[in-house]
């Protein structure tokens, strides 16, 4: 029982920073809280699919050494040297649009400023039930 | 008061729901592991020989995915002209 | 209308600044092949220049130094140039983005075109990121209105 706490840690640490996020998404009354909260989240997603990439004894995914190909045919290459470079790519686009969103969700705070008066979720609830 | 209990405790229910397979994950760091095994040590051995860039990073984003990273400028230039259509006011003197 | 804060010591050092990173950014973009880096993070770079003279200064000052409707034009310009390298691919025979056929127009063999290409696609990548971001900070910073943050507000300097 302790090998699966110790050996897969990686998982409880993410899964705790996605709950601090969900939390936030959920029980703060203030809009910008929860835009803070749904960015804790996407960012604990992130380093989580980052962290499967991982290999015992690997080093970064840069092959040392080479200038143009002609080198290329006396160079070998193990996979077993050299981190999965898979979900770095991958999140790279994530990263990129999370940004995207984030700006988004500012502009329509904004938004929701300019017509209600308030960032505050109780009330603008009130404002909308009159 | 009642709604931060009731979110914290829909928040540990729903982690916990994610965690219930986890005795069956791979392990932290194992180079075994499904996701380290069918087409990324292929990327790894032929960046060199096929396209002669030393960052296999950038030859995958690049070049074997160059068709994701097109429709990702697409998407940043999108949010960025979705800014400029929500917020900007024409001046009145 | 946003009213001014002398501070010259804080004006002289960004503006010191500036030049050291957008040679920075491009040196980013430049080594993308060699070691971590490429497109992205270098338009962050230079888009991060630009936000550093808009908070030193003000935002009148600063869009004396690059005017909004080339910026608008460098939006669409870095996906411009990344659709036409792959429609150039299409053109010379090959698949779309297929990089390997350029060695008809450059004088290198298939591999190394591979090599230019993606250099070709970095850079159109940098000056969309660098145009966007720029374009949202200032939206959201004066919140859609241009005109009114340019009105100058005299209300001297404040001495303390």
């Amino acid at each position: 029982m302790w090998e699966v706490i110790l050996s897969k840690y990686n998982y409880w640490i993410y899964a705790f920073m996605l709950m601090i996020g969900f939390y936030a998404m959920m029980a703060k009354n203030n809009l910008l809280k929860k835009l803070i909260g749904m960015n804790i989240f996407q960012w604990a997603l992130i380093f989580y699919f980052i962290s499967i990439g991982a290999k015992k004894g690997a080093t970064v995914p840069i092959i040392p050494g080479v200038h143009g190909h002609h080198g290329a045919e006396h160079l070998v290459v193990h996979a077993a040297d050299y981190v999965n470079p898979l979900p770095h790519v991958l999140m790279l686009t994530a990263i990129v649009v999370g940004v995207a969103t984030t700006g988004i969700a500012l502009a329509l705070l904004i938004m929701i400023y300019r017509r209600y008066g308030t960032l505050e979720e109780d009330e603008i609830i009130e404002e909308l039930k009159k | 008061m009642i709604k931060k209990i009731v979110s914290i405790l829909i928040a540990i229910l729903a982690t916990s729901a994610l965690l219930v397979g986890v005795k069956d994950f791979p392990n932290w760091a194992d180079p075994n592991q499904p996701a380290s095994v069918h087409v990324s040590p292929r990327y790894i051995e032929k960046t060199v020989e096929e396209t002669g860039v030393p960052n296999i990073v950038t030859a995958v984003l690049a070049d074997y995915r160059g068709y994701d990273t097109m429709f990702e400028t697409a998407v940043i230039f999108t949010a960025g002209v979705a800014v400029m259509m929500l917020l900007r006011r024409p001046y009145k003197k | 209308m946003i009213s001014r804060w002398e501070d010259i010591i804080i004006e002289t050092i960004s503006r010191f600044l500036v030049p050291f990173m957008q040679t920075y950014s491009l040196y980013v973009l430049a080594h993308g092949h060699g070691s971590p880096g490429g497109g992205f993070q270098g338009g962050c770079i230079f888009a991060a220049s630009f936000v550093l003279l808009i908070i030193a200064y003000d935002i009148f000052e600063a869009k004396k130094r690059f005017s909004e409707k080339i910026n608008g034009v460098f939006c669409a310009l870095g996906v411009f140039i990344y659709a036409g390298i792959g429609w150039l691919c299409l053109l010379l025979g090959g698949n779309f983005l297929d990089y390997g056929k350029l060695s008809k127009i450059l004088p290198t063999d298939p591999i190394m075109a591979r090599y230019y290409g993606m250099a070709g696609i970095e850079t159109g990548v940098q000056i969309t990121v660098m145009a966007i971001m720029v374009s949202i900070f200032l939206d959201l910073v004066t919140a859609g209105r241009h005109e009114e943050a340019m009105e100058e507000e005299d209300v001297g300097s404040d001495s303390k």
